[in-house]
């Protein structure tokens, strides 16, 4: 499909809460971010706590209102959407699936009539028994069988697994183009996340669905997304194919994550000076966010704050010293290859999503 | 083991509830040495928590110990009065709960938390309280200016690592730790990790880790118990489970998280979910999620066998059909298939 059909983009999104009182200070929870989601694409947000990644979901699902910055959902601002039929319909387009299983569903309620429910807000034409048969299918197509069953059951009937099968099995039932996941694995037991990882892979082939999974689980985000952004300190610090962003990561911050990731297979002597201190982000001023936890900060980070560089065709990183301006950088792997005659983007231009072709 | 600083024997927690009651641990034997670093996994509801809570005497109804013993030090502490665990609690042992921002008192600075415990075993003076204080604070790398923080005022890793330095105000010769880190994101996860095994080589205290992350403890565990329903499904040095895991849960458990390392492979994870404690099925507890059962599994119980120093509770590996563990070993890394991962 064509690179220009972006389903949802942002442009240079902000978000800025006010703490404090009077003498008040601003907190930058997102700020300046562009970024794109493409059609049947599943991109993963990674980032640690308080790296603003949900707030960047709160943001496309319109339960904030941003400081600045816009947000075009297949071609429309955000900001047109005046009428509460036109924000019902963003909501059913862009559902969203919230991390803890245990309390988004109401206990008091069957699943049916909390499917029922979403049903006659989200797809008015259906009747009743359309209403059913459509809430059976959903839950199959989340592999929740037998589904006529599933639907008289309580909540506190089901595993945690089940219960955020739920959760996407609603959100599909809207008819929906984009699926906002924030963190929805993170709750379940190890064992159970992958299900539910599969699930989400299955309504991008099979149903064509295009999800943004935020996540601070970076192995699990090359396991299930087509592309990934990394978020730190409310700034988009690295953004490429999956793969090749785990092969190969630019930023600092990107590698901080991956040697973070326990891993069996790996035997590599433990260590780790750094104490997984989150971002100041209350006044932050200019600068690179990451410095003080950076190895390789230098003079020019403490003052001037990085902007998001082309390194590579379909990838950028936010790096003073590993992806400087004005120097694209070559790819050891030979993955993907340097235009030569292309300068790198000097602005903090909305990068156009690459998915990576098929066979490649 | 003679020099064990904790022997458990034939430990059982029954659940009582109005039907039949429900077996938590079941039947679970295991020491550990001084200085040791013992892993405990499996999923939800494996009991592996209520199993660290047997053992810490802090179990409350309708839970409670239906058998076996818990030898600290030699002495049986299932047996004793609330009085005599009052004064083993905390300076010989102590536990570091789940969730740091439940475990702590959220109107008390972090200062007045550690002087009642200090004075609850008898510490009076303000200055000992404020020293010793100041200093646990300052071995899990807080800056003892926290001392008159709130529990609100610190982030997630730092609340994790003022319970660690709560754990540590009596130089206990055990730390009992329930999922410490579940709350915090990898980078802060990893960082609490290696300070907890810095700490356990300088301070040389023994550890029993609860997580239901295999991979969590594959660096920093000694050894490795396996639950599954109650019950230990496989027990050994970690590093030989990680090599060549012998029951297929733990394989299952093994394959069940994607790497960041080698090819993109499909991964299917665990079919099914644990068994309902009330209603086992019969034959192996496992069997019906196994995908190396035979008819066998449905109808015999297995035990813990013996095999090279490992115990593991799997038919496979029973003594009369000990043809059948080369067979598993080969097979207990299934092949996965490959996902066009670059498509």
């Amino acid at each position: 499909m064509p690179e220009t059909s972006a389903l949802l983009e942002t442009r240079a999104l902000t978000k800025h809460f006010r703490i404090g009182g009077m003498r008040g200070h601003n907190l930058h929870a997102v700020d300046n971010l562009s970024l794109s989601i493409g059609e049947r694409e599943i991109v993963a947000l990674v980032g640690e706590s308080g790296s603003g990644k949900s707030t960047v979901a709160r943001l496309l699902a319109m339960v904030y209102r941003p400081t600045s910055g816009e947000i075009v959902f297949r071609g429309r601002p955000l900001g047109d959407l005046r009428s509460r039929r036109d924000v019902l319909g963003y909501r059913s387009e862009v559902p969203m699936v919230f991390q803890d299983p245990f309390s988004s569903l109401n206990p008091s309620h069957t699943i049916g009539h909390v499917m029922g429910r979403g049903l006659k807000l989200h797809r008015r034409e259906l009747g009743r028994k359309e209403r059913d048969a459509e809430a059976e299918h959903v839950l199959e197509s989340v592999g929740l069988v037998p589904a006529r069953q599933v639907l008289g059951k309580y909540p506190y009937e089901m595993s945690g697994g089940q219960r955020q099968r739920i959760g996407f099995a609603q959100a599909l039932s809207y008819r929906p183009k984009l699926i906002l996941a924030d963190e929805p694995v993170s709750m379940l037991d190890v064992s159970i996340r992958v299900g539910l990882l599969n699930v989400m892979a299955r309504l991008r082939d099979e149903q064509g669905v295009s999800l943004l999974y935020i996540t601070h689980d970076i192995a699990s985000a090359r396991y299930v997304s087509d592309r990934v952004l990394v978020m730190y300190g409310g700034h988009l610090v690295e953004q490429g194919p999956s793969e090749e962003v785990l092969h190969d990561p630019v930023h600092p911050y990107t590698k901080l994550l991956l040697s973070a990731v326990p891993d069996p297979r790996a035997r590599i002597a433990i260590s780790s000076a750094d104490i997984g201190e989150p971002p100041r982000v209350v006044d932050p001023g200019e600068g690179c966010r990451f410095r003080r936890r950076c190895p390789v900060a230098q003079e020019i980070c403490s003052h001037v704050t990085p902007m998001l560089v082309e390194c590579a065709p379909g990838r950028a990183a936010a790096c003073h010293v590993t992806a400087p301006t004005g120097a694209t950088r070559t790819q050891p792997t030979g993955a993907t290859r340097t235009q030569p005659g292309m300068p790198p983007t000097s602005t903090q231009a909305h990068v156009e999503p690459a998915r990576p072709a098929p066979g490649a | 083991m003679a020099d064990a600083i904790l022997e458990v024997h034939g430990l059982s927690v029954e659940y009582l509830t109005r039907r039949e009651p429900a077996h938590a641990v079941d039947n679970v034997s295991v020491d550990l040495a001084p200085g040791e670093f013992l892993g405990i996994v499996g999923e939800s509801g494996c009991g592996k928590s209520t199993l660290l809570f047997a053992i810490a005497q802090l179990l409350s109804p309708p839970a409670e110990i239906s058998g076996g013993e818990v030898l600290f030090k030699g002495k049986n502490m299932v047996q004793m009065t609330e009085r005599q665990l009052r004064t083993v609690r905390w300076k010989d042992y102590s536990v570091v709960m789940q969730s740091a921002m439940n475990a702590l008192n959220p109107v008390k600075s972090i200062a007045a938390q550690f002087a009642d415990a200090m004075r609850a075993h008898g510490t009076r003076s303000k200055s000992d309280i404020a020293a010793r204080s100041r200093e646990v604070l300052a071995l899990v790398g807080i800056d003892p200016v926290h001392l008159s923080s709130f529990p609100h005022q610190l982030s997630g890793g730092m609340r994790q690592r003022a319970m660690i330095a709560m754990a540590l105000l009596f130089s206990p010769e055990l730390i009992l730790m329930d999922e410490p880190t579940s709350a915090l994101d990898v980078v802060a996860q990893r960082s609490l990790m290696v300070q907890i095994k810095e700490l356990q080589r300088e301070l040389g205290f023994a550890i029993i880790f609860v997580t239901h992350d295999m991979s969590l403890v594959s660096h920093f565990s000694d050894r490795l118990v396996v639950m599954y329903a109650g019950q230990v499904a496989e027990l050994g040095p970690t590093r030989e489970v990680f090599d060549a895991p012998m029951h297929p849960y733990t394989s299952g458990l093994l394959d069940a998280f994607p790497s960041i390392y080698g090819p993109k492979v499909h991964l299917d994870g665990i079919p099914g979910s644990p068994p309902d404690l009330g209603a086992l099925p019969s034959g192996c507890r496992f069997n019906p999620r196994c995908s190396r059962s035979t008819a066998a599994c449905s109808t015999t119980v297995p035990e813990l066998y013996e095999v090279g120093g490992r115990t593991v509770r799997c038919l496979l590996h029973a003594p009369e059909r000990s043809d059948a563990v080369a067979g598993l070993r080969e097979g207990s890394r299934p092949m996965t298939v490959e996902a066009g991962s670059d498509a």
